[in-house]
């Protein structure tokens, strides 16, 4: 009966009623959810992968490399499953199961792209690199200054409160060094350096009189204890996930936060198709999932969505969301819906070592390296004819077991020989900004649907001229810094990654001051559809040269507070 | 260090690519008959165990055959292997106990340790040169795959890690400059 059905629906639709809903729960999709559940909202976090529990699920990370069937190494079925996520540096016997199996999640290379993705609860929040960096105005005036892509809506003042907001509960570990281009956090104590990388450092200092400098890494790898998190152990097994909690995830910190308050409900296994918009409010009412492992629909209903799929996973849920409002997908009559795509170019440096210190060891596998904060197009004296922006290093020394080994290959002594440890060596390889072009795009393509049906993505990005007017100069600082360091044996490299493999992508959705040109506006809300946010890596303007996951965080808790605020003045 | 660094060393040592652990350079592959049907005896196992303990013998340590590198070995040409690579691997196995009987008139197993090693010496030094002068495309030398594998295979096993090496699981802490003499072993990870 007619009454009975509205009957049944109105109750199907209250208990699939909730204050927020939000998309993922990765880096960023795990603060939206604490934040939004701590500010008293009954928040739905939708999860495409299987639950993945702090500690109880990180299986196998404590044995030692002769307790795995392979010593740690992936085999040619990983290879033939995942071909592109087992390339990743991450990716072992252990960790592969953070990894999705690339059959099952196909996506088309316009151009060579390697999507490296982890569909679970905790997303790659779980086996993310942890390094930590603000960033400037350098940065945030960057669009303005040279015109490529549009000016950013907000400037460091504006998410400075918010970095000194995240960082302490995240648990950064870094030194103060009061530099205009790459601000001081809320650390923890500072790891050490090493001695040969304390003694490269004073004589980068010395011989360069750009003010470029060598600071240990800032990395979300917990020094001291953080509540009930670590401290690091030490081990250097970051990515096969902590059993004791050592480093920030959303499964040991944020989604315990949100649930905490009582407010969250999480379901995995819930593919997001799309978000369904509402013409008479011009809102979303909320999604519409697959889930994946009945197959069955289910839509579910909000106030307000924060999308934080990932910034190809956003860009897919906007496309896939039309409407005879939005026929080009949700939020995008700017027609910039999966444009601007950007990533690092990284993968080029130079490596040396020297005869120094032969007398001194290290103890503990340090799960962080050095920084070389960026030194290039920062002001007046240091800029650049070929290009424009900059990169940072990354790097560390240390002393392994190798240079006796070229001769002498049969018996004891040769056998003793490789018991020793070698030579100090160092290396540092480079990151680099990756300008917002317009043409670096993603689409849907419909031909070609995946396990759930929905369209795959096509993805058309490419590094371009400053990218590589930008890499000889990666390459060759490299060198002449390690050569005025006094190291000797000095190699270069450019491994010369395609976009996608640094897995820092960004900017298919990205903030801008005016509805025409962006997607969101300078509180990540949709110029379009005021009720939707988006924070992941979909919402970045230009991609800087820091590790840009602590610049989400901060987004996101800002975003969240305005969107509260929003909510309580009636206005969404 | 960690398995990439580690990875890297091996590599630095042969002055080339992983084999297997970067199998996907040369494409992905679909069917691996060769390696599904591919099977070690217990003599295989044995065998390479022999010449992994020639390459890498007792010595105040424990060596290689106690660290049960030829199992394996077994396991990772069988599962970490490509087949082109399981090829020279496999066929190496025969080709080095030919070239044994052709220099000692006696199959490896029944050599005398001295006449391994002398045997192996020789060898290593062929398929050094070999690497040396090949053309990139040539195949990688059958002898420096069971070099390569011992010394993974060894340096990774639990006496490898923990006798010849040393071994911390869980450190608990970092200090990046402490006193190193002479024959202190270095850190197995």
């Amino acid at each position: 009966m007619a009454g009975d059905t509205l009957n049944i629906n109105n109750k199907a639709i209250a208990q699939n009623t909730f204050d927020a809903i939000v998309v993922g729960s990765g880096i960023s999709g795990g603060w939206a959810a604490k934040e939004l559940c701590e500010k008293g909202l009954k928040t739905l976090v939708l999860e495409r992968g299987r639950y993945v529990e702090h500690i109880k699920d990180y299986t196998d990370t404590t044995k030692a490399p002769w307790e795995l069937t392979h010593h740690g190494e992936k085999t040619v079925t990983d290879i033939n499953n995942s071909p592109i996520q087992s390339k990743c540096y991450a990716y072992n016997e252990v960790s592969k199961h953070f990894f999705v199996n690339d059959l099952e999640h196909a996506y088309n290379q316009v151009k060579p792209f390697d999507w490296i993705r982890g569909d679970h609860v905790g997303g790659r929040s779980l086996m993310w690199g942890r390094q930590c960096y603000r960033w400037s105005d350098v940065d945030f005036s960057a669009n303005a200054k040279d015109g490529h892509g549009v000016d950013w809506p907000i400037r460091y003042k504006d998410i400075a409160p918010w970095y000194d907001y995240v960082e302490p509960f995240v648990g950064i570990s870094g030194s103060l060094e009061n530099l205009p281009q790459l601000p001081d956090g809320k650390f923890l104590p500072p790891m050490e350096m090493n001695c040969l990388e304390k003694q490269v450092a004073e004589r980068i200092k010395k011989n360069f009189s750009d003010g470029r400098t060598m600071i240990i890494g800032r990395t979300a790898n917990h020094t001291v204890k953080v509540g009930d998190r670590g401290p690091c152990q030490y081990r250097n097994k970051c990515h096969e996930g902590c059993p004791f909690g050592g480093y920030f995830s959303s499964n040991s910190a944020t989604l315990p936060a949100a649930a905490r308050t009582g407010n969250m409900t999480l379901r995995p296994f819930s593919v997001v198709q799309e978000i369904i918009y509402d013409k008479e409010t011009k809102k979303a009412k909320g999604v519409r999932i697959i889930d994946s492992e009945t197959m069955q629909t289910i839509e579910y209903f909000a106030k307000i969505v924060f999308l934080n799929a990932s910034t190809l996973g956003t860009a897919h849920i906007l496309l896939n969301s039309v409407s005879d409002v939005f026929p080009e997908g949700l939020g995008n009559t700017s027609g910039q819906v999966g444009r601007n795509l950007m990533d690092h170019h990284y993968g080029v440096g130079a490596y040396g070592d020297t005869d120094d210190f032969a007398d001194s060891y290290f103890f503990g596998r340090r799960a962080n390296g050095i920084y070389i904060p960026r030194f290039r197009n920062i002001n007046d004296a240091t800029m650049q004819k070929d290009y424009v922006r900059g990169f940072g290093y990354q790097g560390g020394a240390s002393r392994s077991r190798i240079e006796e080994i070229h001769e002498g290959g049969i018996g004891g002594d040769y056998k003793d020989s490789l018991t020793e440890p070698g030579k100090w060596t160092f290396g540092i390889g480079s990151w680099g900004e990756h300008l917002p072009y317009y043409d670096n795009k993603v689409t849907l393509n419909k031909d070609k649907k995946d396990k759930w049906g929905l369209p795959t993505l096509d993805i058309d990005c490419e590094f371009k001229e400053n990218e590589k007017a930008m890499r000889k100069d990666m390459m060759n600082s490299a060198a002449e810094m390690l050569e005025k360091a006094g190291l000797k044996n000095i190699g270069t490299y450019d491994s010369a990654p395609a976009p996608g493999f640094c897995i820092h992508e960004m900017g298919t959705a990205r903030m801008g001051k005016d509805p025409k040109t962006s997607v969101l506006d300078g509180n990540n809300q949709m110029h379009d559809v005021k009720n939707v946010f988006i924070t992941d890596g979909a919402c970045m303007a230009s991609s800087a040269c820091q590790n840009p996951s602590i610049t989400y965080m901060a987004l996101t808790a800002r975003a969240a507070n305005h969107a509260v605020d929003e909510l309580k003045k009636g206005n969404l | 260090m960690n398995r990439r660094d580690a990875l890297s060393r091996v590599a630095l040592i042969f002055g080339g690519t992983v084999i297997g652990a970067e199998a996907f350079l040369s494409g992905c592959k679909t069917a691996t008959k060769y390696g599904a049907s591919l099977n070690f005896t217990p003599d295989d196992t044995a065998y390479l165990n022999e010449i992994a303990e020639t390459i890498l013998p007792a010595t105040n340590t424990p060596g290689a055959k106690e660290a049960k590198v030829g199992e394996f070995m077994a396991v990772y040409v069988k599962d970490c292997y490509e087949e082109k690579d399981q090829k020279i691997f496999m066929e190496g196995m025969a080709k080095l106990d030919e070239a044994c009987n052709t220099k000692n008139g006696k199959s490896f197993m029944e050599c005398t340790p001295e006449q391994r090693h002398e045997f192996l010496v020789a060898l290593d030094k062929e398929a050094k040169d070999y690497q040396k002068s090949k053309k990139e495309d040539d195949p990688t030398h059958y002898f420096s795959l069971i070099k390569q594998l011992t010394l993974m295979g060894f340096f990774t096993s639990e006496p490898g890690a923990t006798k010849a090496l040393r071994y911390v699981a869980i450190p608990g802490r970092y200090e990046g400059c402490i006193p190193y003499k002479k024959g202190d072993k270095a850190w197995a990870t």
